[in-house]
């Protein structure tokens, strides 16, 4: 609870610092247009059309904005309907990474000896195996459900993440109330879930945000190498379908040119936003215009802090 | 039966290659509304004493032998569970600087009212919120200060929530470790006294582990010279600074500089603290010892009381309790060297302070 209060605090802090910040502000403008487009548009526009309602392959016109597919579907409504999917198999898939690779790397860090040994090797093995080589054999064990889809990104992409977390606990479990907690007779679990979490938390979500970014383009990825979400339709199941229809050869630009700059643009969106975040939470590649007009305190003056605690010291700095 | 009772405490550290005896052969009581002084420079073992009180040695630190007693009990036995029992409800530790040692990211009355939860299952969080804003009160920071965090304290605040978490659970004993350190000297006087005042009304009983000798002199009724990990001398803190008889502790207070004295750089004290994984034979402190003779180098002397608690554990004291002058002595050729090394100093301090550098 306490994490998640603090979360919202340096949220609430962190704010005028991301305003500031023109990249930043460009990624969640595009990321709020996907975000409503995904949440309130599948509403608007209503359910996807089963095969054979529209006439075939008709050019986009006002009633058909995006045109319709090879079975009749309209394809604008097919784009709505699957942008919701694409955010949610990203989202749900890089927060279920960021469970896992948070949970392996505060314990590998804090614990140390022989489980840091253990979890480390473990991470490594996911580390090197080609990420989509292995996502694309997990699906087809699987099967191609859009749970099994979201449980192969997030199996394959925690990695990274467990490496970040685990470098950051090792700096943090050396600091003074870490020793203070343990004298005072909090076991490790306390300490971990209390103390290290909290310290950490700022770098889990920096890196979520990018991790969202891949999450969409491996779906994406699944998808159009025909092994991803098969009972119900993402943009990357559009490419897909467009790429087999030959789109290209017929010129049906607007079948696979939506969803491809949907993706683009997310993933664009997520990085900006992590760009900023990045910005925020390191006042080193902070821009200098408050230091400038004598308001942020002198270079260095964090009392070294290391980068996890920084998201509320850094704010007060301003 | 005194509160605390330490007696001949021994603490080794495993290193590569071999054990350093960190502390070898310290005893003392406290009663309650005692405070001790642990004095002695850098590395002679004051922290690791009060560690290994704490029962809070690192993985390679333990007790060798000795025995630490609190009401009668013995601790130096006691199972890491039994332990975490005592500490905190019976004793506490300040730490070492108070900088680091709140987490930032946790409002500082969540971290005060922890060891509370912690230590008294049955207490709800209602209850220890309360408690943490009497704790506040009682150390002199505001209540509504509970929700801050600690960038939000100064340093002096941020170490009266360390006394105040320090007193959460109600300890008989309070270990201050430094707990001035790094704090500007009106901040420092104003800890000081905070930490007289909850002696007083609460009747504490406090060790303060310092190597400032006026902090020393100012709060603590008794103190306890170390040197290399040895006993040196013990006994009110008016005989010490008025009749110190060891040659360190004479040293020691030498080396601080008289505001209303000459104008030098007071004498120091020859040489460095020695090698604790290969300490010299004898009493620790006789490479530096302008009193060293050759049985100084042969065992260690057993301390010798001289009335009022006051006792030395020195070979050039008399039966009298007088300190006997090198030149009534046999001393070593080694001893010599430290005085004619001290007479040069002497000179060369006298030189720079007659001509200004430029």
């Amino acid at each position: 609870m306490n994490a998640i209060r603090g979360l919202g605090r340096s949220i609430g802090r962190a704010w005028p610092l991301f305003r500031r910040s023109r990249p930043g502000v460009v990624g969640l403008a595009i990321l709020a247009f996907f975000v409503l487009l995904a949440f309130a548009g599948p509403f608007v526009v209503g359910p996807i059309d089963g095969p054979g309602k529209y006439p075939l392959l008709l050019d986009p016109s006002a009633e058909h904005l995006f045109g319709t597919d090879r079975a009749g579907r309209d394809l604008f409504r097919t784009f709505v309907q699957s942008a919701q999917v694409s955010m949610i198999v990203g989202i749900v898939a890089s927060a279920l990474s960021m469970v896992i690779g948070a949970t392996v790397g505060i314990v590998a860090g804090f614990t140390g000896g022989r489980t840091d040994g253990g979890l480390m090797r473990v991470t490594d093995l996911f580390y090197v195996l080609p990420t989509l080589v292995l996502a694309v054999v997990l699906t087809a064990i699987l099967g191609p459900s859009m749970s099994n889809v979201i449980l192969v990104i997030a199996i394959t992409s925690w990695p990274g993440t467990a490496r970040i977390i685990r470098a950051q606990t090792l700096s943090v479990r050396q600091r003074a109330f870490i020793a203070r907690a343990r004298a005072y007779g909090a076991g490790n679990s306390r300490i971990m879930l209390k103390h290290v979490l909290p310290n950490v938390f700022s770098l889990i979500l920096a890196n979520t945000t990018l991790t969202i970014g891949s999450a969409i383009f491996l779906e994406t990825t699944l998808s159009f190498l025909g092994v991803g979400v098969k009972d119900t339709w993402s943009w990357g199941r559009m490419l897909e379908e467009s790429f087999s229809a030959g789109a290209l050869t017929l010129g049906k630009w607007v079948w696979f040119v939506p969803p491809g700059l949907a993706v683009v643009l997310v993933i664009v969106a997520f990085t900006l936003m992590g760009q900023a975040f990045d910005e925020i939470l390191d006042p080193r590649l902070r821009r200098r215009d408050g230091a400038d007009r004598g308001e942020a305190g002198p270079d260095g003056d964090l009392g070294g802090e290391p980068l996890g605690g920084l998201l509320p010291v850094a704010v007060d700095q301003r | 039966m005194a509160l605390l009772e330490v007696r001949d405490l021994r603490v080794e550290f495993g290193i590569q290659d071999g054990t350093v005896k960190a502390v070898d052969g310290v005893s003392f009581d406290l009663e309650p509304g005692d405070s001790l002084g642990l004095v002695g420079e850098s590395g002679c073992g004051k922290t690791t004493t009060a560690l290994a009180i704490m029962g809070l040695l690192p993985a390679n630190g333990r007790v060798s032998s000795g025995s630490i007693k609190l009401n009668g009990e013995e601790l130096t036995t006691l199972s890491k569970k039994e332990m975490r029992l005592h500490r905190w409800r019976d004793l506490s530790i300040i730490f070492q600087g108070a900088m680091n040692a709140l987490n930032p990211v946790q409002r500082v009355g969540d971290q005060v009212r922890e060891p509370i939860l912690l230590h008294e299952p049955g207490v709800s969080y209602k209850e220890a919120n309360r408690r943490v804003s009497r704790l506040f009160e009682l150390v002199g920071i505001e209540p509504e200060r509970k929700k801050r965090y600690p960038h939000e304290f100064s340093g002096g605040m941020r170490q009266r929530a360390m006394i105040a978490m320090a007193l959460a659970c109600n300890p008989k004993i309070v270990i201050g470790d430094e707990p001035t350190t790094a704090l500007d000297v009106m901040v420092q006087a104003q800890i000081l006294e905070l930490l007289e005042r909850l002696r007083a009304e609460l009747g504490l009983a406090i060790i303060l582990i310092t190597h400032d000798l006026s902090v020393v002199a100012e709060t603590c009724t008794r103190a306890l010279v170390m040197y290399a990990g040895q006993l040196a001398e013990t006994g009110t803190t008016v005989d010490l600074h008025d009749r110190p008889l060891h040659p360190y502790t004479g040293r020691l207070i030498g080396s601080v500089p008289d505001i209303d004295g000459p104008r030098d750089l007071g004498a120091g004290i020859p040489g460095r603290p020695p090698d604790l994984a290969d300490p010299p034979p004898g009493c620790r402190f006789n490479p530096r010892c302008d009193h060293a003779m050759a049985v100084c180098v042969e065992r260690y002397p057993e301390p010798r009381s001289f009335g009022a608690g006051h006792a030395v554990a020195c070979h050039a004291v008399d039966e009298a309790g007088r300190l006997r002058a090198p030149r009534e002595l046999p001393v070593l050729p080694s001893a010599v060297a430290v005085l004619e090394a001290e007479r040069r100093a002497a000179e060369i301090a006298d030189a720079m302070l007659a001509e200004p550098v430029a």
